[in-house]
Order: C-alpha cells, then sequence, then structure tokens
C-alpha cells in the first residue's frame, strides 16, 4: 500500500532532523543488510599459526609480486619490529608476546580483511572498489585517479600506494586471490600452502560457526571474541585468538557500526539542501528587493509630495 | 597596415603593460616583494617538475599509513575554506540585498576564485595519477563517495564563480554586449553559488566522518558538516576584511578610484567585524556541544584537550569577544587584528582535522618534506601574483566609469 500517513510524516521528519544535525536519525535506521548469502570466509586461529611466514611467500608467488627464495623467509629477524603491508607485499606475519603462555609467542597474519560494508568502496569517487558475491573485495585500477582517501579511510590500514611509481602509480592490496576462489573448490594461496592448517576457508556463515564452536569446545583456550564477526559490520576474515585481540595488534575500539553508515545522514542532507536552498534563497531575494523597491517608492513620493 | 599594427600595439600596451612600454613595466616591477617571488619560482618550479618526473615517493613524507599530507591538510583543506568570501559576499549583497557592501563583493570573488583554482592546482600535484582528474565526473561516478560530492561541487562552483567574475572580464575588454550577458546569470550563479557552498564546505568535513577510528575523539562528531560549514562562513568573513586591509595597501593608487572614501571602508569593516563575533561565537558553542553530544569532557585534561583547548578558546571565543569589543569600541584596528587571528584559527582548525590530529594513535608520524612545503609555497606565491595582475587590469576594487555596476 506504499506509505501510511504515519509513515510519511515520520519519513519526512527524519529529513528535517538530518537536516539540521546532519546525522543520521532512526527514521533513517538502515535496513538489515545481510550482505551477501554465499560469500566466502576464512578463520584464522592464532593458537595454530606457527610463524612460518610461507603464507607470505605463496601470496608473492600468486600475485607476482617481486618474490624471494622460500627459506629466506625462515627468517626470524624480521619480527623485531611490526610490519605492515605495502605496495609490493599484501600480508604479512607479526610477532606478538604472549601474556597467557610467554613461551609460546603469538603470529598474527595480516591483509585485506574483506569487510561487508566496505570503507574504501564507499570513499572511492570513481567506484574503483567493489564488493563481489564470493565476498573478495576488489579494486580496478584503470580508473583510479590516486586521492588515496581508500588508504587513509580503511579502519585496518590495508590499501598501500605504489609512491616511487611518478605516472602510473597504483592502490594494491590483497585481493582475496579473486580469480581462485570463484573457480569452486580453489582455496586462496596463503590458505592453501599453510603447512599447520592455521586458516581454514568456507563459506562465512559456516567460518562463524567453526569459530563458536572450537571456542565452546576450549573455553580456556580462546578469549571468548570471534574477531571480525561484527566488527565494522562484520568482516569476511575472522580471528581466534589465545589472548585478547588488543594485545596482538588489532583495533578493539572499532565498533560494530559499518564505517559507511557514518556519512548516510550526510548524504541524505544533499537532496534537502539542493531542494530547500533554492527556494530559501530567492524568498531572500524576493523579500530584498521589495523592501528595496518600497524605500525608493517612498522616496519618490517625498520628493513629489 | 601601420595604423592597425599601432592600435594592436596600444591595445597590448594599455591592457597588459599598464599604459608603459615594455622595458618601463619591467622596470616598474623590480620591487622587494617581486623579488622575492621571483626567488620562490626559481626553487619552485623546479621542485614541481620533479614531482612530476620523479613522483610523490621522492618529493613527500607520505607513507602507506599517512596518505594524506599538507597537499590536502593546508593547500586543500584551508584554502577552500579560506575562499569562501565570495559566496558570504555574494549572498549579503545579491540576496540578502545588503547593497552597502557591494564593492567588497568582486574583490571577494576573485580571491574566491583563485582560492579554488589554485587549491585545485594544488590537488594536481597531490593527485597520483592527475591526468584523470575528470574521472570522476565524466568516466566512473562513485555517486555514494563524499570525495565524488566535492568532485563535483568544486568543480561546478569554479564554474559559477567565474560566471561571477566574467562581468569584469568583459568591462577590461571593452565587451559590452558579453558582459550584458553575463550580468543577468549574476543571480542564478550566486543562488548556484551558494547551494554548493554549502555542499562542499560541509562535505569537506563529511571526508572525515568516514574514519572515527583514525581522528582523535575530540575533532570527530557527528556535527562535523556543521563545524565545516559555519566556520567556513567566519573564514569567508574575516578573509574579507584581511583581503581588502591589504589592498588598500598594495593597491594605493587605486583608493582614490574605489566606491568608498575612507569612512565608508571602516564602517563596512566594522559590520563584517559584527557579523564575525556573531558567526564564532555560533561556532563556539556548537563545537561545545559536539564535546558534550558524544561526552568527551574527560579528554580535555589530556594533552590534545589542550591543543583543543588552544584552538576553541584561543583562535574562536577570544577573536569572538575582540570582535564585539572592537564594534563597542570603534577600534578597526583591533577588528583588522581580529581578522588575522580567526583567519589563522580557521587555518589551524583545518590543519588539525586533517593532519595534527588525524592517525593520532599510530605509531608513524606524518611531517611535511621540504619539497612539499616548497610546492606549498609556490602555489601560494603564484595565486598571489595572478591577483595582483588581475586587479591591476580589471576594474575590481572599483567601478569602471563606463558601466553602471547595478545593471
Amino acid at each position: 500500500m506504499g506509505l501510511d500517513r504515519r509513515g510519511f510524516l515520520r519519513h519526512l521528519s527524519g529529513i528535517g532532523g538530518a537536516a539540521v544535525l546532519g546525522s543520521t536519525t532512526k527514521a533513517f535506521a538502515r535496513k538489515e543488510m545481510p550482505g551477501y548469502p554465499d560469500r566466502y570466509g576464512v578463520l584464522v586461529d592464532l593458537t595454530v599459526c606457527i610463524g612460518c611466514r610461507k603464507c607470505e611467500w605463496a601470496c608473492n608467488e600468486e600475485k607476482k609480486l617481486p618474490n624471494r627464495p622460500i627459506q629466506e623467509f625462515d627468517d626470524k629477524s624480521v619480527f623485531d619490529t611490526v610490519r605492515r603491508n605495502h605496495a609490493t607485499t599484501y600480508t604479512v606475519v607479526n610477532r606478538f608476546a604472549n601474556s597467557k603462555t610467554p613461551e609460546k609467542p603469538v603470529y598474527v597474519k595480516k591483509q585485506c580483511m574483506h569487510c561487508d560494508e566496505p570503507a574504501c568502496a564507499s570513499a572511492c569517487p570513481v567506484k574503483a572498489f567493489e564488493k563481489t558475491s564470493t565476498g573478495a573485495v576488489v579494486h580496478d585500477p584503470s580508473v583510479c585517479i590516486g586521492c588515496r582517501y581508500c588508504m587513509a579511510a580503511c579502519p585496518f590500514d590495508i590499501p598501500a600506494y605504489e609512491y616511487d611509481d611518478a605516472f602510473t602509480p597504483e592502490v594494491t592490496k590483497c585481493d582475496y586471490c579473486f580469480s581462485r576462489i570463484q573457480k569452486a573448490g580453489t582455496k586462496p594461496a596463503c590458505v592453501q600452502y599453510c603447512p599447520v592448517d592455521a586458516m581454514t576457508f568456507g563459506k562465512r556463515s559456516d567460518m562463524v560457526e567453526l569459530a563458536h564452536d572450537r571456542i565452546q569446545l576450549n573455553p580456556d583456550k580462546y578469549v571468548h571474541h570471534v574477531y571480525g564477526e561484527r566488527e565494522v559490520g562484520g568482516t569476511d576474515w575472522i580471528f581466534l585468538s589465545p589472548v585478547p585481540f588488543d594485545e596482538v595488534g588489532f583495533r578493539t575500539d572499532l565498533g560494530t557500526t559499518p564505517l559507511p553508515e557514518h556519512t548516510r545522514g550526510f548524504l541524505s542532507m544533499v537532496s534537502v539542501v539542493l531542494v530547500a536552498w533554492p527556494a530559501l534563497c530567492m524568498g531572500f531575494y524576493s523579500f530584498a528587493k521589495r523592501r528595496e523597491e518600497l524605500v525608493q517608492a517612498e522616496s519618490q513620493t517625498k520628493k513629489e509630495g | 597596415m601601420a595604423d592597425q599594427v599601432t592600435t594592436r600595439d596600444s591595445w597590448v600596451r594599455q591592457n597588459l603593460f599598464l599604459g608603459m612600454s615594455f622595458g618601463d613595466y619591467v622596470k616598474s616591477h623590480i620591487t622587494p616583494f617581486n623579488i622575492i617571488a621571483l626567488i620562490i619560482c626559481i626553487v619552485g618550479i623546479p621542485v614541481m617538475v620533479y614531482r612530476i618526473i620523479y613522483g610523490l615517493g621522492a618529493s613527500t613524507n607520505l607513507t602507506d599509513t599517512n596518505p594524506w599530507g599538507i597537499w590536502i591538510g593546508f593547500d586543500m583543506m584551508t584554502g577552500v575554506a579560506l575562499a569562501a568570501g565570495g559566496f558570504v559576499m555574494g549572498t549579503a549583497v545579491h540576496l540578502f540585498g545588503m547593497k552597502e557592501y557591494r564593492p567588497l563583493v568582486r574583490p571577494a570573488i576573485l580571491t574566491g576564485f583563485l582560492g579554488y583554482m589554485f587549491a585545485v592546482i594544488g590537488l594536481m600535484f597531490d593527485l597520483g595519477r592527475y591526468y584523470r582528474l575528470p574521472y570522476p565526473m565524466f568516466v566512473q561516478l562513485g555517486v555514494s563517495s563524499i570525495l565524488f560530492l566535492v568532485a563535483w561541487h568544486v568543480a561546478l562552483y569554479l564554474s559559477a564563480q567565474f560566471v561571477e567574475w566574467c562581468p569584469a572580464i568583459f568591462e577590461w575588454l571593452n565587451m559590452k554586449k558579453f558582459r550584458k550577458w553575463f550580468i543577468r546569470l549574476t543571480i542564478g550563479a550566486t543562488v548556484f553559488g551558494v547551494i554548493l557552498s554549502t555542499l562542499h564546505q560541509s562535505a569537506l568535513g563529511s571526508l572525515f566522518l568516514l574514519m572515527p577510528s583514525k581522528l582523535h575523539p575530540l575533532w570527530y562528531s557527528s556535527l562535523i558538516p556543521v563545524f565545516f560549514f559555519v566556520s567556513a562562513i567566519a573564514a569567508g568573513i574575516t578573509m574579507t576584511i584581511v583581503e581588502s586591509m591589504l589592498s588598500h595597501r598594495v593597491f594605493k593608487e587605486q583608493v582614490p578610484k574605489m566606491a568608498m572614501d575612507h569612512h565608508q571602508f571602516d564602517r563596512l569593516t566594522m559590520g563584517l567585524g559584527k557579523a564575525a563575533a556573531l558567526v564564532l561565537i555560533t561556532y563556539f558553542c556548537l563545537k561545545v556541544v559536539g564535546v558534550a553530544h558524544d561526552a568527551n569532557w574527560h579528554l580535555l585534561g589530556t594533552k590534545y584537550g589542550t591543543w583543543w583547548l588552544v584552538e576553541v578558546i584561543g583562535f574562536v571565543l577570544i577573536p569572538a569577544f575582540l570582535f564585539a569589543l572592537g564594534v563597542r569600541n570603534g577600534s578597526v584596528k583591533l577588528i583588522r587584528f581580529t581578522a588575522i587571528v580567526t583567519v589563522l584559527g580557521i587555518a589551524l582548525n583545518r590543519v588539525n582535522q586533517s593532519i595534527i590530529c588525524f592517525n593520532w594513535n599510530a605509531a608513524e608520524q606524518y611531517y611535511p618534506h621540504w619539497m612539499e612545503v616548497v610546492i606549498t609555497i609556490t602555489i601560494i606565491t603564484i595565486g598571489l601574483l595572478t591577483f595582483r595582475w588581475i586587479v591591476n587590469r580589471m576594474p575590481i576594487l572599483y567601478d569602471h566609469p563606463d558601466y553602471d555596476i547595478d545593471h
């Protein structure tokens, strides 16, 4: 039946509220976005990872990034500093102290989290990012203007830039091995090559279930939180950890609201301004003009009188 | 034939060399300001070329963690805010009918137009692929992006301001018919400009709405769009005060031709000061509401809290009182001084928002590379030279004697 009267009024008050506050009001509360039902997920179990960095090697091979012989990845000195991904490294493993069992450090793999509502995609002025039905967030460099807003917007600091390329720099990041996971039964390269099965690839919904099952079966082994299940609206890479996540390099202050949600209030105000401002402006203009005419007429009569 | 050459020669001489021969024109330009400007360009232009040839990595301190530097935080954010004078004065005079401020409109519009233009030129150095600048407009439209909105609105607003500036160009070129067409477009361009300014000034702030985890909570608020819009109005008013003060000094010889005498100029400055006081007090209250809204009072005791108080009390509340005091005591000097403080305060706010308090909790801090600073200074210098070149030729500060300005 479309809008009933109350619904219409609520809608109107929502527009008014948004115009005044520039923030999302209840009337504009988003409909639950369930996401692509069959998207894939990866569960990373930090209690399993041994820090061999074979995933880094596999990623470089798969994505044709500058690589080194696989033996060199045994070098533990890289763990002395916390690293992040860069233009030619889409994934890195970092080492953190384990507050529960100090003799067993925690190794944490970092790569694109593949958010369900990615901030990078919302930021991009040329729609270069796309959340595909597989779950992968992919980037199309052929339209990228190099504004680097995606990098500023990403809460996980993932997109990197080819700063050293003067003429055709690109934004780079992990693309979930999009070309591989499109084919049924193929995993991302890093998951495939992990010698200890620290990562499990499957339907995201199954991975979330698996994560909760593991916590339930071993309540002492894990902190009772699946990182990425709800963070910034949910990510397709989710993590289990033996120690609190903020101790091993994760930001635990991101909240559960998808980041694009924060801009929705402003974007809905735009059409209000487009409609209301010309009317207001012309109103003021006519008012001022009329006043001026009256003043002129008055001085005319005074002169004549 | 010879006749034609002389007419052309005298046209060039009259319009380009200010009625002097080329030699005299060059000689008249040997001044301390010009020598400094020349040195800046001699250093700056090769640095610009270096940026183009060797890329961002070689010429900036930008990193994957700090992707935005002073070219965005200062050139773009501050440049656009300080260029708001065009729309503020245009609205006051053309829409609200405050006709006495008319002598300030053209310089404000020129400041605005050049401010935007040079902000975009600055952006060209920042963009990794500057040659794709029109892509958000024509190739692939990211309609849900706030930056898409900014791109469109800045481009359209540049055109609107150009239309508003056109009458002066055609008066200079003595093309009566074209001038008349553009005069007719003034109201339309002004209304269009108000809409676009409202949206993109606030949209520049809204870029940060997407980054609650990166911005210090005292600077992150759902009210950012309102903060940016209201402070841009304050910037527009105070920049008009500063620009008109400087113009009266730099273009002394044009002062007798101006449509306002000394008293009227002071009175207009007073009026602008009063408006600035009101806008700044509003802005201050909004900033406090922002802190209250997110219950961030406890953060005021921290290091960043002190910095926030410096910005909001030192550069918003105190100027608001000084403006009020200046108006009460009739001190134009105080108003002009306070206008300078306010302009610096708005610049501080934009830099805080996009650089100092951005990534405040990241291990890696950003400081501009010297080449970033040099390119910024060079762009500002070329902007000032362009402003002077135009003001020396076109009827910006004064009314062209051949034209009735109101029609």
